[in-house]
């Protein structure tokens, strides 16, 4: 995973509420076995025309010839709802995101950006009003540095933003969850033998001759 | 670790009560280790999680905790000639490779058992009570019906729990939906949880875990139970749940996974103490009165969009705030609807009966209930009846039940996802309206440009018969 320190960007503002991941990415890239390559199908429905990658919606945000190459998102709230596929941040990662704001995330999908090396910030939302407001007239440059837990504008405008320690600890160092859990194998293997001993018929081999 | 902490002295909720039961550790920031008893998997968010096993040279951390079927992908017509669509015959079959070499247990296309994967493990006493449920699958909340703290996660997360048998992660806050009075006749558990979204919105229950509870909750069946849990999700929770009672029990008793003989009482003994205590603290209250409901349809682009049937399409200048007004017009201008038109006079183009919230049994009989001795509207292009599993499709037959929907002109299918996401070949084409039974009515959901309705079984099938939304109710008097 990415490691996430700072990030140097232009604000992609999009505009709209509960964007769920079927938006994101929609059903027929699911059926790929890789984490690789989603990217050109982000907002698929919204990016291009008659289902066609050749043929780019002008009016869709992504294809402002101002917002291209940019990587942070700045959207409205519970952004990532629905579905749990974990497509939606491997589309986003893929397709250089590596932020969004937003007044709030749904939980499943928070969880899969974590996993995913995506900084999710979520701010009050008259934060984000002005934020939007700002859009309106040129494109906003924001730095963004997770050490600091704080997000700033070219104008100098800063807003600070917390994230749990345990997720910022992940992101600044791009870790893999397993390897540190296994390092907990012991603590397991406890608590798996308490279990069996108490509620034996958790375990399949036990149920099935009692 | 089990009872450590002394200092607690108001009550539990369930929700507490599990969580508690399955931390293995917890971290100074919160952050808890939490044992999970069972894994579900299914074709769609698997692949990569196996192949980081494979590229790690790591093994599964307990095989007996997993179990494996395809859903998603499969074929809802004859499957003897196998998957055509190449992508999803490659998805199904890495499923089988992987379940292969990893030695999980897996219902595969052509096993009886196989079906939607929210439907076959309560099915065969895969899930319990008092058990941790996971799989990558949003509506694993389901089986919360049962007493068991569910929920659905990414794929990462997958791979972890196939590594570890555990998952970091975070306690949600406690919230309780109390639902008072009965539902009345015609209105079903469908019916109900809509009306409990379109009270509470999509991200009503955003952070929290939802403990459903009160007379009406009591009185539904565990399947209905099932319906309600399965939507949790779209209030934003990622867990729902129901405290196991005598229903629950007799339920489970005697499915092939569920423990036997002494070890079942024993088990029951324990279930017995999984309920809220009654001066548990909960986070956030909303109550309900079932009696006060109509049947529900959704009109709009996502579940909270939610009406009774004897309302009208809201004009979006009367929405309670600006983001809502932007977004109910979106709503109205992609399902192609204007304010001020009763729900009762759009026409539906086809019908959808299924999915993980509405193919088990009990759906099937409320919808060949309304349908028997009718037939389809001709203006209605194709209704599709698609069981949740091989033994519920066995079931229907044994009672006559395809013989109703096909008598109506109704195709009647091999169990599988099918029309809910349309990932196989049964899908909406651009501007066609159906009325479905599964759970999300998002833009393209059931394919590019379709226009899907929220329904209850009973719901759908009258729309089959009338060609349009009508109050089941008035059909059937
Ligand atoms: S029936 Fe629909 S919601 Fe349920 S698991 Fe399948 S695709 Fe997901």
């Amino acid at each position: 995973m990415q490691a996430f320190t700072t990030v140097d960007s232009v604000l992609i503002p999009l505009d709209r509420a509960n964007v769920d991941t079927d938006a994101i990415i929609p059903k027929q890239f699911l059926k790929t076995i890789e984490r690789q390559g989603l990217g050109k199908f982000l907002f698929f429905d919204w990016r291009y025309r008659n289902g066609n990658l050749g043929e780019e919606n002008p009016d869709f945000v992504l294809n402002d010839p101002r917002y291209r190459g940019a990587q942070v998102l700045l959207t409205r709230q519970n952004f990532g709802c629905g579905s749990s596929r974990e497509h939606a941040p491997w589309a986003l990662a893929d397709y250089g995101i590596r932020a969004i704001i937003a007044p709030s995330f749904a939980d499943i999908f928070a969880n899969n950006c974590v996993q995913n090396g995506i900084l999710l910030i979520s701010l009050p939302q008259e934060q984000i009003d002005s934020l939007f407001a700002a859009t309106q007239t040129e494109p906003v440059q924001v730095h963004i540095d997770l050490a600091a837990e704080e997000l700033r504008l070219d104008s100098g405008r800063r807003y600070a933003f917390s994230i749990a320690p345990g997720a910022k600890h992940k992101l600044l160092h791009g870790l893999d969850d397993i390897e540190l859990t296994l390092g907990h194998a012991a603590a397991i293997r406890a608590y798996e033998q308490q279990r069996r001993q108490q509620m034996p018929w958790l375990f399949r081999e036990e149920a099935r001759h009692g | 670790m089990l009872g450590t902490d002394t200092t607690e002295m108001a009550g539990k909720t369930l929700y507490d009560k599990l969580w508690e039961q399955h931390e293995v550790l917890r971290e100074a920031d919160g952050r808890t280790l939490l044992y999970i008893d069972r894994q579900l998997l299914h074709e769609v968010t698997s692949p990569q999680a196996f192949s980081g096993l494979r590229a790690a040279g790591r093994r599964l951390w307990r095989i007996d905790a997993n179990i494996a079927t395809a859903d998603h992908n499969v074929p809802t017509t004859d499957r003897a000639a196998g998957i055509t669509d190449e992508t999803s015959r490659l998805q199904v079959e890495t499923l089988d490779r992987n379940c292969a070499e990893f030695g999980v247990e897996e219902f595969g296309m052509l096993d009886q058992r196989q079906g939607i994967v929210h439907v076959i493990a309560p099915e065969q006493g895969l899930t319990l009570p008092g058990m941790t449920v996971v799989c990558g699958d949003s509506h694993t909340a389901t089986h919360g019906a049962l007493g068991a703290l569910a929920f659905g996660i990414g794929t990462t997360e997958v791979e972890h729990v196939l590594a570890t048998q555990c998952l970091w992660t975070r306690k949600s806050k406690n919230m309780r939906v109390w639902v008072e009075g009965s539902l009345p006749r015609g209105v079903s558990a469908k019916d109900l949880v809509l009306a409990i979204i379109g009270e509470i919105g999509t991200a009503g229950g955003t952070g929290h875990a939802i403990e459903f509870a009160g007379p009406a909750i009591e009185a539904l069946s565990i399947e209905g139970r099932m319906t309600l849990c399965n939507m949790a999700i779209e209030a934003g929770a990622r867990s729902g749940m129901v405290a196991p009672d005598a229903l629950t029990f007799a339920y489970l008793q005697g499915r092939p996974y569920a423990p036997q003989g002494a070890l079942w009482e024993r088990a029951v003994a324990f279930w017995q103490g999984l309920h809220s205590d009654p001066d548990a603290h909960f986070d956030r209250e909303v109550r309900i009165d079932a009696s006060a409901l109509s049947p529900q349809v959704s009109w709009g682009t996502s579940p909270e969009m939610v009406l009774p049937i004897d309302a009208c399409i809201p004009d979006p200048a009367t929405a309670p705030d600006p983001v809502r007004r932007e977004a109910w017009q979106r709503a109205l201008r992609y399902m192609d609807l204007r304010p001020g038109t009763p729900i009762s006079e759009l026409q539906v183009d086809k019908v959808f009966i299924g999915s993980c919230t509405n193919g088990r049994i009990e759906d099937l009989r409320a919808a060949a209930e309304v349908v028997r001795g009718k037939r389809k509207a001709d203006s209605v292009r194709a209704v599709l009846v698609v069981p949740g599993s091989g033994l519920v499709k066995a079931q229907a037959e044994a009672e006559g039940l395809d013989e109703i929907f096909r008598a109506a002109g109704f195709e009647w299918r091999e169990p599988g996802c099918s029309m809910c996401l349309a990932m196989n070949a049964d899908r909406l084409e651009p501007g066609e309206r159906c009325a479905a039974t599964s759970n999300r009515n998002f833009e393209g959901r059931q394919g590019a440009g379709g226009r899907t309705h929220l329904v209850s079984p009973a719901m759908a099938a009258a729309a089959a018969i009338a060609g349009h939304f009508v109050d089941v109710r008035q059909l059937s008097a």
